[in-house]
């Protein structure tokens, strides 16, 4: 082959097309597919390549993406050879053919035997002995069911424990939701269940969606018809990066003016102005104030964790100036004057408390809420992300952020909206959890309880809070069963069995995991199950403006790994098995419905049948409408997809919804959005107590190059070589004090735990504070962070402090590794 | 990237089918055309040498633009100040970079307080320090370096080859 990566390989015009959503972040970018022979290519003359682009000559700026990262050869099981180029679609309304650096990459993820997607399971794989072995899917099962009908029958299910995803996108989306709910939920009926990134199973929303608002309710659309948008603990350019650029960049560089013109007629519609609530400067700060003009932004650096306080600061601020509307709070809300009594705060205390200065708040308050020339409340539009979810207390903090947007009418017109922006695709449908409380699975699992641990497609040793704690407790349980296995030569899988169940009884734990790498679980698991992605299944998913798309299946996955909707049907289908064999028909029962060939089967059997007439209750975010979607309709729509909920199947098309609550109907029984009162309570105790002890604020989150743990990135040159390992900004005083150089590496520690990092010092950090890479394969953040979390069992992420200690200088890194700024300027 | 190098063992090793038609080859070799691509010796694209500037002229702060391997291509050639990876020149500190990003092909504005290369329409970064490493941005690939040789005795500085894939081409030599 060519070596040198100076060259592509172009699709033949007759190149076979496919549709793909990008699997990574929520926003969900369309992409084209072409799959092709390896021994035939297109040519350079647009008539003779499936892009119908002119490589006779240089292309023009902005005429395309295509890099290598783009292309791929891929082995079916039939043993034929394939090119794959995976290219952003140009027709698709979210991206508008722009491809992220997460995204650009799809094709390189692929799996190649001899690519760097090599490492891929492809077996399943069973650690007995001292060593990794293959195995069937046959013996992975007898063992894998047999554990659990032995811990269900004995116990109950209340040993069998889960970590599983709730998301769309790779390791997720509505087809694997189901199938993995039905069989938790449903079969096993077993509440010991975390979401991948939590650590029980809960919501991230729980206030907004009692106060009557979905998080999902605007289209990125709304973006670009805002006046103002307020951007909470949110880095949209690294984090959801072509909603950011193709629709937020053009509204800053006033591109949709004439578009809000035309929306509203009689309406002013001033220069559109950004505010960032934040305790970083972002890199998409210093982005906006490119597009913008640093007149039109407005950075409100808060103290961290002090985001209630400004939320009713500014609440207070704006009631008190009549710059709310008072038809809409009193025909279509309840609890106003509540939420007025207890969120009360001065712009004098507010400031004390935020650090934020009272006129940069009443400027804050002008921009946002004051009503325009012409007479109208702005079109303000607040999207938040993980500074709130992972905040000091996420509960209160949307509380107090949806007061002020009910207040101002900041929901269910267009251009406003009240958003999560959101990590991963959506993709739920599940039966309802069989539990009446949360359960902090972590903590249980800490504390001995639990006898089979299931961890599927995720990774909580690298995203856990606490992570440090966590992975000691099962890396310890775990090897009481590794040595029982080991001691059981000969053992029939029945025998084994035994074996296992007892070890689990002397403090052990059975690890299993589900993904498609061994991933640190690896270090403790028994048992790997291989996984299929996008790409190597059919999957549909929803992203942040809930558009459904199908992503097609053109290749094989490695080996013997499946779709997850089709393992899950496995290990029921052995469970179900094994109660027929013993004649226990009642529990056999509880194992029915799982009788699918393809992963459309768990689509229809899940998605297609919530709500409908006799069917039990399925949360589903298709609703009830959902049946009107199948796998043909959503390939006719393509790229685009459908908005849901669905309200009709019209002329060969799915009719969607652009934006919610536009009717002020809001999701409770009443109809009325409900106001929550939203008391400020300062730190969490834990957490305080961190703070007075050490000296740095280690803020963490993710970046723009690398996705999730980097259970791809981590085998990419590319990534490997600009981020060997995590790394933390520091401010340049600080790594002078602590005799820090960049690229050196640094122990980061605290009465949680200790983890390393490679310092980046940065002019952009303030004193005293830093900011690291959050779940990264080589330096795991999570380490220090603290077990506390708010009422709904979510953690605090992004609040610990800790010390930092210079362990050495990395020459390697100074060498090949960039420390300049990761701000534009 | 792409990785065509899936080992004929392997290959071999994955299905019946894939045996069973190279046996057919095997069987009927009237079947096979004869070779009519010439030169399948080479497997590097035919780069021009072509000549930049003297050392001489090259000052700290004053990029040279210039165009390779056609005129097409805009590069520009920055004397750092600082011994770099890849560097040429008596001080071994001349680099050069294609000037199209390699994200969607937009102009790269050399920044020379950083030493490093931006993009406006997308926002990547590049440093030039650190042979065209992306700092932060939406690229897949680092910004193309242009490798380059220096002539002692003269002093001259030609451009040999590309490290990287130019934007908006299947290769990089049209």
């Amino acid at each position: 082959m060519d070596n040198q990566g100076d060259r592509i390989t172009l699709p033949p015009v007759n190149a076979q097309h496919t549709n793909m959503t990008c699997h990574f972040c929520i926003v969900g970018c369309g992409y084209n597919v072409f799959k092709w022979p390896e021994n035939v290519e297109g040519g350079r003359a647009p008539s003779d390549n499936a892009l119908g682009l002119d490589y006779t000559k240089q292309l023009p700026p902005l005429a395309v993406t295509l890099t290598p990262a783009m292309t791929n050869m891929v082995v079916d099981r039939d043993g034929s050879r394939h090119h794959i180029m995976i290219v952003p679609d140009k027709q698709c309304v979210v991206n508008s053919g722009l491809s992220s650096t997460r995204g650009g990459k799809m094709a390189t993820y692929m799996y190649n035997a001899n690519g760097l997607t090599r490492e891929r399971l492809k077996n399943p794989r069973l650690y007995i002995g001292d060593q990794w072995v293959d195995t069937d899917w046959n013996r992975a099962m007898a063992l894998y069911a047999g554990v659990l009908k032995h811990t269900l029958d004995k116990d109950g299910p209340d040993g069998l424990v889960f970590s599983a995803f709730d998301h769309g996108g790779a390791g997720g989306g509505f087809e694997n939701t189901w199938a993995t709910g039905k069989l938790m939920f449903t079969a096993l009926q077993t509440p010991m269940v975390r979401i991948h990134n939590r650590p029980a199973y809960n919501s991230e929303c729980h206030a907004t969606r009692e106060m009557g608002i979905g998080e999902l309710n605007n289209s990125y659309e709304d973006a670009q018809l805002a006046d103002v948008i307020i951007s909470v603990g949110n880095n949209a350019y690294e984090t959801q990066t072509n909603y950011f650029l193709n629709h937020w960049i053009p509204n800053l560089q006033g591109g949709t003016a004439d578009k809000k013109k035309q929306r509203f007629p009689g309406e002013a519609t001033p220069t559109t102005k950004i505010i960032f609530v934040d305790p970083r400067r972002t890199p998409s700060i210093a982005i906006a104030e490119q597009a913008a003009g640093s007149a039109n932004v407005l950075h409100l650096d808060i103290e961290p964790g002090t985001d209630v306080p400004l939320f009713n600061g500014l609440f207070t601020y704006v009631v008190q100036q009549g710059w709310i509307d008072r038809d809409f709070i009193a025909q279509h809300t309840n609890g106003f004057q509540d939420a007025v009594k207890t969120n009360q705060m001065s712009l004098d205390d507010t400031s004390k408390i935020t650090g934020v200065s009272v006129e940069k708040l009443r400027t804050a308050a002008e921009w946002a809420y004051k009503p325009k020339s012409s007479g109208q409340l702005p079109r303000t539009m607040h999207a938040y992300e993980k500074g709130i979810i992972w905040g000091n207390d996420n509960y209160l903090i949307q509380s107090s952020l949806v007061d002020l947007v009910l207040a101002t009418h900041n929901v269910g017109r267009r251009g406003t909206g009240v958003v999560r922006m959101g990590g991963h695709q959506e993709g739920y449908t599940r039966p309802p959890y069989p539990g009446n409380s949360k359960i902090y699975i972590d903590q249980q699992i800490i504390q001995g309880k639990g006898r089979v641990m299931t961890w599927w497609a995720c990774n909580n040793f690298q995203t856990s809070n606490n992570s440090e704690a966590l992975r000691e407790a099962v890396l310890r349980r775990s090897q009481i069963v590794k040595e029982a296995m080991q001691k059981a030569k000969g053992a029939s899988d029945a025998d084994l069995v035994n074996v296992i169940y007892d070890a689990t009884s002397k403090g052990g734990l059975f690890v299993a995991s589900v993904n498609l790498y061994p991933t640190k679980l690896a270090e403790a698991a028994h048992l790997l199950l291989p996984a299929a992605h996008p790409g190597e299944m059919n999957l549909t998913s929803m992203n942040g403006e809930r558009r459904m798309r199908l992503s097609e299946r053109f290749m094989d996955p490695p080996g013997s790994a499946l779709p997850d909707a089709l393992i899950a049907a496995k290990m029921a289908n052995a469970l179900k098995a094994m109660y027929q064999a013993e004649g226990n028909t009642a529990m056999e029962a509880r194992f029915d419905g799982f009788d699918w060939k393809t992963e459309e089967d768990a689509f229809n059997d899940g998605f297609r049948r919530a709500g409908q007439p006799g069917v039990p209750k399925i949360d589903s975010q298709g609703g009830p409408t959902g049946n009107l979607v199948t796998y043909e309709r959503l390939l006719a729509a393509g790229n685009n997809g459908v908005q849901l909920p669905v309200k009709s199947y019209t002329d060969g098309k799915l009719i969607g919804t652009e934006m919610l609550y536009t009717d002020s109907k809001f999701d409770t029984p009443d109809g009325r959005a409900q106001f929550k009162p939203a008391p400020w309570n300062g730190l969490p105790k834990t957490v305080a107590d961190q703070k007075k002890k050490y000296r740095f604020w280690i803020n963490n989150g993710r970046n723009n190059e690398v996705w999730q743990t980097a259970y791809h990135d981590q085998y990419n040159e590319f990534i490997r070589a600009r981020y060997p390992m995590a790394y933390l900004e520091i401010n340049p005083d600080d790594a002078k004090e602590l005799s820090l150089s960049p690229g050196d590496i640094v122990e980061v520690f605290n009465d949680f735990g200790s983890t390393y990092a490679m310092a980046y010092p940065a002019v952009e950090i303030k004193r005293n504070q830093t900011f690291m890479m959050y779940g990264y394969v080589n330096g795991i953040q999570g380490d220090v962070t603290t077990d506390w979390t708010d009422r709904n069992i979510i953690p605090y992420y992004k609040g610990t402090w800790a010390n930092l200690r210079r362990v050495g200088a990395m020459e390697d890194y100074q060498r090949t590794v960039s420390f300049k700024s990761r701000r534009f300027i | 990237m792409s990785n065509d190098c899936v080992s004929r063992r392997t290959f071999l090793k994955i299905g019946g089918s894939s045996v069973a038609a190279t046996a057919a080859v095997i069987v009927h070799p009237a079947n096979a055309a004869p070779a009519q691509v010439k030169n399948t010796g080479r497997t590097l694209l035919p780069y021009p040498s072509n000549p930049v500037a003297s050392a001489s002229q090259m000052t700290v702060g004053t990029p040279l633009q210039f165009s390779y391997p056609d005129a097409s291509s805009p590069c520009l050639a920055v004397k750092l100040g600082t011994t770099t990876l890849g560097g040429v020149g008596p001080d071994h500190d001349i680099v050069a970079y294609s000037m199209m990003c390699t994200h969607m092909g937009c102009p790269v504005a050399f920044d020379a307080k950083t030493n490093t290369f931006k993009c406006g329409c997308h926002y990547s970064m590049f440093d030039a320090e650190k042979g065209g490493q992306m700092i932060a941005g939406q690229a897949t690939e680092d910004l193309p370096r242009i490798r380059l040789s220096y002539d002692e005795k003269t002093g001259k500085i030609s451009a040999t080859g590309i490290d990287g894939m130019l934007y908006g081409r299947q290769a990089n030599v049209l």
